[in-house]
């Protein structure tokens, strides 16, 4: 295998494991949450204006971490920095 | 397929690039000042009020319900702040059901000047309110080990603020795109609804998350607000 093929591989093959790997912690971290904030619903109903708002902020929070992952995946697709020093190599040396 | 609207350039003069992201955004500002100075221009206090006037005092009310939830005592202080980080990201966000736009905040530049925004406001704030001293203390605040800590944090938070808000609209637009070579007619309307979702939930969270970090150095820490009465019977007043 040639370097393009083996960046190729890699890019690939990264991206794919880091949006799986990325997504599987924060929903196992959502659905506990959410899991939990029913709960106290259930049990506090008056609260649920400050329940609901810390949900939501804390549903961001923890989704931003499979955010990264995806924008990691996205640049190693669409916009792999190491792709294109190859690409612009190879224009060079033809 | 372009990751981003910054690499569509319609004019380059040199250094300067007017790219799709600028104009969108110059787009944005003109709209929302043009309707906000056209709806002010017949406000009625008493009376059959219309109903842009109506709108407007909805969004204004609710954000101040919402930035004294945070914990800032005066939102008023705070509103035209955060006010205007939550109709800009918001309207952006909702102007995705007109064909061929690009939100600007899909763009990492647009997120990471609103983050870069937050992150000058937040000291400029904390000074406002304790005194250059008070401020630069509660960077010790548990206790002087934590000093780089909190240094850290303060980078990191703008960072995933701007990595935040770019993430989730870039994937809102980079799913549509691939559903429509899919799926062609009715899921990338599903999926552009959600977006409508996730963009309004994203406004909220980045206007909620600066006023918690302008509250977190605002606030007068409890054993000084304790003692505050006795030393400075107005700290909190004005």
């Amino acid at each position: 295998m040639d370097s393009t093929t083996v960046i190729a591989v890699a890019s690939i093959v990264t991206a794919g494991m880091t949006i799986g790997i990325g997504c599987l912690a924060p929903a196992l971290g959502e659905g506990k949450s959410v899991a939990t904030a029913l709960t106290s619903l259930a049990q506090q109903p008056d609260a649920s204006a400050t329940i609901t708002r810390t949900l939501f902020v804390g549903l961001a929070m923890i989704e931003s971490l499979a955010i990264y992952c995806f924008v990691v995946s996205m640049i190693l697709i669409f916009a792999n920095p190491f792709w294109k020093y190859i690409i612009a190599h190879a224009a060079q040396a033809r | 397929m372009n990751l981003t609207s910054d690499q569509m350039i319609f004019w380059q003069h040199g250094f300067f690039k007017l790219n799709q992201t600028i104009l969108t955004t110059w787009g944005m500002m003109l709209l929302m000042t043009v309707s906000a100075m056209l709806i002010t221009r017949h406000l009625a206090t008493e009376g059959k009020i219309s109903r842009w006037q109506g709108a407007l005092e909805i969004i204004i009310t609710t954000l101040e319900t919402q930035i004294k939830d945070v914990g800032l005592a005066e939102p008023r202080k705070y509103l035209a702040f955060l006010g205007t980080l939550f109709v800009f990201v918001a309207t952006c966000a909702l102007c995705i059901i007109i064909p061929d736009y690009k939100p600007p905040t899909e763009s990492l530049s647009t997120t990471a000047a609103l983050a870069l925004c937050v992150f000058f406001a937040v000291p400029l704030y904390g000074i406002r309110e304790q005194g250059l001293g008070g401020y630069l203390k509660t960077y010790t605040q548990p206790t002087i080990l934590m000093l780089p800590f909190n240094i850290i944090s303060e980078l990191s938070r703008t960072l995933a603020l701007a990595v935040r808000l770019f993430g989730n609209m870039m994937s809102g637009v980079m799913i549509v795109g691939i559903l429509l070579t899919i799926t062609p007619f009715l899921f990338p309307a599903v999926m552009t609804a959600l977006g409508l979702l996730t963009g309004m939930v994203q406004a909220y969270i980045f206007t909620i998350l600066a006023g918690v970090y302008i509250a977190a150095a605002t606030l007068v820490p409890k054993r000084q607000a304790v003692a505050a009465p006795l030393s400075k019977p107005t700290s909190r007043q004005n």
